[in-house]
């Protein structure tokens, strides 16, 4: 079986972000970028997989500027086979993600996309089902679990009520919640090893999709600071002060 | 071969990635059960790290000193038992036999060796031979096809977890002095070895170090490092390269002290205003702010040097002698700007206060530093060089 895995670079999750002075967005000058958290653990499932023989080709795509190869060779040191950068140095929505990935489904064939079900930079929560659209293809989001069952594959999905599983014919598009596991550390060996592995760049224009945004970004402006704390002396207390502020 | 940069890069960044979210959390854990958890040294394994100097061929990673350094420097900001771990395989434990090991011994070991399925700890000292390495004791007799290894060795890192000692004996019984010394692969299981107990050391709890002791021990001929009488030869060339790792680890330490008085400094407030603003504790972080980067510079500086295959026994003794020198001024005033707190047992740095202590201590003292300085450029002033 073939996998496709996006992998989108975003802001470092351990870096404190801050917002651009004009409020015009988030401040990446000089800023430490790292692999979305999500799309780690998808290339991770990819891996493990492939380890399981399920897997017999890992392919990674990242959509974005140039340094997105550093991106593609962090998943290469996980365990990816083979990367396609698509550079643009445009903000791409998740629709024109969504539409670049179908085109490189329609040329790559594989047999399964796996996905992070979100980025942590704009939290769109999108991409995964546009692409599941876009092919008709059966999706399963939010997976916490993954198990291959004759021609099939059971995602179990964290859903507000509890788990949820569903069994999936292939070919299909999974994405990844935060429990589905924890991403290994890419080897050192295998971080040298990872430069031997190829990397095709294309751009948008070669898979005919047009990448200009569709929305607008009104303003970004940083969350509003947390107000200390009250303490109360006892049950009563809280439910007077709760009520004297209308949360009850 | 170097690394391009952003394979270096790479490679650093997952390091220190390691070392904050595997590391550091668990360096409490490591002081009070005095142990690495084992799945700790299974990712330590997964990760490549045991391989790191051993060359590609023997399924190391083959990095450069440059390279190695860096990875030690980003080892440093974490309790430095971690690093001891690998450390020996690294450098003291397997260097002998990557520098004057034949084929078949390094391809008996080499890559049990860089996968940490095999532990190398290097024994050279001695009860009666510490600083003055010449005055070994343990003897190896020629008998038939082996040497018959009689003696003790003393404070012996990772001892009780090695598969394999680099062994320092003598002889030539006849022959007083380094001249008489000779450097042998000892498998543990040979009958004979015994290990001792763990010492308790004043730091680095999770690192042990042990007493060997060889009685009648039989070890083949084919098991010897160099020729007869090249056993300092190989024990100076391992400290060399071994003087720029530890000087590597100290200036990570130091990095790390000057993060944790920053970060102290910024929150605790005294006199109404964090202690940072008052001037004679700014004087204190600054210093040592100064001193970690200028032992950075310096480790750079002289690990390139010995990449470029430079002569560099006088300057990787000075980068040693100034670097664990520095880390220790460096953790004396962390304790001073952390106060009451940094004497605290398993502070983060009333731990590494302890810990650091011995940098200035093996892969010889800051005094036989000054020795091998002071000679050294007596002999280039002889020679005409200065």
């Amino acid at each position: 079986m073939k996998v496709l895995v996006p992998v989108k670079r975003v802001i470092d999750p351990n870096v404190r972000p801050r917002v651009k002075a004009d409020g015009s967005g988030v401040d990446l000058a000089n800023i430490k970028m790292a692999m979305n958290p999500f799309c780690e653990i998808a290339v991770e499932e990819a891996v493990r997989m492939k380890e399981k023989s399920i897997v017999t080709e890992i392919v990674l795509v990242s959509i974005g500027p140039a340094q997105a190869q550093e991106t593609i060779r962090i998943g290469l040191a996980m365990g990816g086979d083979r990367g396609i950068l698509v550079q643009t140095d445009m903000a791409v929505e998740p629709l024109a993600v969504a539409k670049i990935l179908k085109a490189i489904v329609d040329s790559e064939k594989p047999d399964l996309v796996i996905t992070g079900k979100q980025a942590i930079d704009d939290d769109s929560n999108q991409t995964g089902q546009m692409l599941a659209a876009l092919l008709d293809w059966p999706q399963g989001t939010f997976a916490s679990g993954v198990t291959k069952e004759g021609d099939k594959l059971n995602v179990t999905r964290e859903v507000d009520g509890g788990l949820q599983t569903v069994s999936l014919s292939l070919p299909a598009v999974i994405t990844t919640d935060l429990r589905l596991n924890e991403p290994r550390f890419a080897s050192l060996p295998n971080i040298m090893k990872a430069k031997k592995k190829l990397i095709d760049v294309k751009t948008p224009a070669d898979y005919g999709v047009d990448v200009t945004p569709r929305l607008q970004v009104v303003k970004v402006a940083e969350p509003k600071k947390r107000e200390a704390g009250e303490k109360v002396a006892d049950v009563d207390a809280l439910i007077a002060k709760l009520k004297s502020v209308g949360a009850i | 071969m170097a690394l391009d940069p952003e394979t270096r890069q790479q490679l650093i960044e997952t390091v220190r990635r390691f070392v904050n979210e595997v590391c550091r959390p668990n360096e409490q854990l490591l002081s009070e059960t005095n142990a690495i958890p084992d799945a700790i040294v299974r990712q330590m394994r997964d990760l490549g790290l045991f391989g790191l100097s051993i060359p590609e061929a023997y399924g190391g990673l083959g990095l450069t000193m440059e390279e190695e350094a860096l990875v030690i420097l980003e080892m440093g900001h974490t309790s430095p038992a971690f690093r001891s771990a690998f450390g020996t395989n690294v450098g003291i434990g397997s260097q002998g036999i990557v520098m004057f090991g034949r084929e078949d011994q390094k391809h008996d070991w080499l890559p049990k060796l860089a996968t940490g399925e095999a532990i190398a700890s290097f024994a050279l000292t001695e009860p009666d031979s510490g600083s003055d390495a010449g005055s070994v004791k343990t003897k190896a007799a020629k008998d038939g096809n082996h040497y018959v290894l009689n003696g003790s060795k003393r404070f012996i890192t990772n001892a009780d977890k090695a598969h394999i000692f680099t062994v320092m004996a003598r002889t030539d019984p006849d022959t007083p002095g380094a001249k008489g010394l000779s450097a042998f692969i000892v498998d543990r299981a040979t009958p004979g070895i015994t290990i001792g107990e763990p010492e308790k050391k004043m730091g680095q709890q999770g690192a042990n170090v042990c007493d060997v002791v060889f009685d009648n021990a039989r070890v083949p001929i084919a098991n010897r490092l160099g020729e007869e009488g090249e056993g300092m030869k190989v024990a100076m060339s391992v400290l060399d390269r071994g003087r720029l790792h530890i000087a590597s680890l100290s200036v990570g330490i130091a990095e790390r002290l000057v993060e944790e008085i920053t970060r102290y400094g910024s929150e605790r407030k005294q006199f109404g205003k964090p202690i940072i603003e008052h001037q004679l504790v700014m004087g204190m972080i600054a210093d040592s702010y100064a001193e970690a980067a200028a032992g950075r510079a310096m480790v750079l500086n002289a690990v390139r040097k010995y990449d470029a295959k430079d002569k560099i026994t006088l300057l990787a003794a000075a980068t040693k002698m100034w670097c664990t020198e520095m880390v220790g001024r460096v953790a004396d005033r962390a304790v001073q700007v952390f106060g009451g707190a940094g004497y605290i047992a398993d502070c983060a740095v009333e731990r590494f206060y302890r810990d650091v202590r011995i940098l200035r201590l093996y892969e010889g003292t800051t005094q036989i530093q000054q020795i091998v300085i002071g000679r050294e450029l007596q002999r280039m002033a002889k020679a005409g060089e200065i």
